[in-house]
């Protein structure tokens, strides 16, 4: 686990912190120098919603080293209100309650730990939303 | 009593129970046969990706989706709770960045067994009330661990909750006044490096939560000429079913003043989140005007009581964020063998 790289993308872990290309008003995440819409630098930050759905998904039986302990977990491709599309982890779902679609909003949540003494890493995953997961 | 020179409320609040729920009836089940009575119907469990400060950020986001504030400009961050991800490295600050409340804040984790969290309301109040800083962020919220097979395992539960304090003229609830009451009691600690706490039985009720709750609550009516009959509601610490129903009545209060706010039925003792996640479910159906008694308990030991009266921004602001009893109803049952792995009960390596 790196330190410094989750040091810096910590924001845009937390919290999903994106920007606006003030050239042709796409939103983009994650933040990167040029737009990859129309490769224009000037961008300002902006706070996304959290909502989107989810357009893909995989359940996971075998995990990367670090994410064994979720097993089975599912990631899926959602696609974010303002248009970006991100791969997440699903999290607060049952495998056989997840489908193209559903509607879903961005969680802070633990996604690994560096063994019992290294640093806890927290990031977004996304739930159904809360008043419809009732 | 304490009372800041600034009038000082509540101006956002927001609740977290994660969504899984151990049946006391599955403790029963592996400790004792099956046999006897429970101290709750069931408990709230965190999820194998929560701890304290992932819930404390989802309770924080509702208490600032309620009050619609700019994060820049709260002055502290501070988390009550005993059961902080690391020894050394506060939860706050996690919290603090993933709000947006960096860099120019105060963040420290506060630890007073179940008290944490009101003490960190009670240094809010100060911060606002003296015109130091606009807003504070004060938390209380754990995931709590009992021994296995101890009495604790049927109520040690997960969640809390979280208040943005701030002016009185922009608050859904203003204190009127709050008062502690601070002894050193041995009824109930955990040494540095242990994993589950220990009691010391003949002190856990009278002594402890009884007296300190009673001479808090006590002290502060009086000194605000108030009664018992004054309040709509009243909210106590709630380590299980029992204790707040008999300390509410030792004090005067009625049964039907205390049921809003009492959640330990149903999600168990969420330790320095519990008060306060039971004055958050009052805050859900009170009406302007009500007045509100609540009075925390932590172990070592001591108390700290607060009244507050509703204001008519209340019903506006509520409707803005998930209900405590949205997240309460938002229910998976599960056995004991997956409690066990959920709560890292089992030896990997
Ligand atoms: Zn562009």
């Amino acid at each position: 686990m790196s330190i410094p790289r989750n040091w810096r993308t910590r924001q845009q872990r937390y919290s999903l912190k994106a920007e606006v290309c003030n050239t042709c008003g796409n939103t983009i995440f994650p933040p990167r120098d040029v737009c990859p819409h129309c490769a224009e630098q000037k961008q300002s930050w902006t706070n996304l919603s959290g909502r989107g759905e989810v357009y893909s998904y995989t359940t996971m039986y075998n995990a990367p080293s670090g994410f064994e302990e979720y097993t089975p977990y599912t990631m899926a491709l959602v696609k974010l209100s303002e248009g970006p599309m991100l791969t997440a982890q699903l999290t607060d779902v049952d495998g056989n309650g997840v489908a193209i679609g559903m509607p879903v909003e961005m969680v802070t949540r633990k996604l690994t730990q560096d063994g019992d003494e290294g640093q806890i890493l927290y990031g977004y995953k996304f739930r159904p939303l809360l008043r419809q997961a009732v | 009593m304490l009372k800041p020179d600034r009038d000082v409320g509540i101006v956002g609040y927001g609740a977290y129970v994660p969504r899984y729920r151990l049946p006391a009836s599955e403790v029963t089940r592996i400790w004792n046969d099956g046999a006897g009575g429970a101290p709750v119907k069931e408990k709230a469990v965190a999820g194998l990706d929560e701890d304290t400060v992932t819930m404390s950020i989802e309770a924080a986001r509702n208490a600032l989706d309620r009050a619609r504030i700019d994060p820049q400009e709260i002055r502290a961050v501070w988390v009550g709770s005993e059961s902080h991800p690391y020894a050394v490295k506060p939860t706050s600050t996690i919290v603090a960045e993933a709000i947006g409340a960096t860099p120019n804040v105060q963040a420290a984790d506060l630890e007073f067994a179940c008290k944490a969290g009101s003490e960190a309301i009670v240094a809010g109040i100060g911060i606002v009330g003296s015109g130091m800083g606009r807003y504070v962020l004060a938390i209380g919220m754990d995931t709590a661990q009992g021994r296995p097979g101890d009495a604790l395992e049927y109520t040690a539960a997960s969640g809390g909750a979280a208040f943005l304090v701030g002016p009185a003229e922009e608050s859904v609830a203003v204190y009127e006044a709050t008062l502690s009451h601070v002894t050193d009691t041995p009824d109930f600690w955990r040494r540095a490096y242990v994993h589950y706490p220990s009691h010391g039985h003949r002190f856990t009720g009278e002594p402890a939560y009884f007296e300190h709750i009673t001479r808090a609550a006590r002290q502060l009516m009086a000194e605000l000429g108030a009664q018992p009959a004054d309040y709509t509601y009243a909210v106590f610490h709630q380590p299980n079913t029992k204790f707040p129903q008999r300390v509410g009545q030792m004090l005067g209060f009625t049964s039907d003043q205390i049921e809003a706010g009492l959640l330990a039925p149903v999600i168990g003792n969420t330790y320095a989140g519990s008060s306060l996640i039971g004055l958050t479910a009052i805050l859900d159906e009170a009406q302007p005007g009500d007045r509100i008694f609540m009075v925390s308990f932590g172990s070592g030991a001591g108390s700290d009581a607060f009244s507050l009266r509703v204001t008519d921004r209340l019903i506006e602001r509520r409707a803005r964020a998930p209900l405590t009893r949205d997240y309460i109803a938002r229910r998976v049952e599960i056995d004991y063998a997956t409690y066990a792995r959920y709560r890292h009960k089992l030896q990997m390596k």
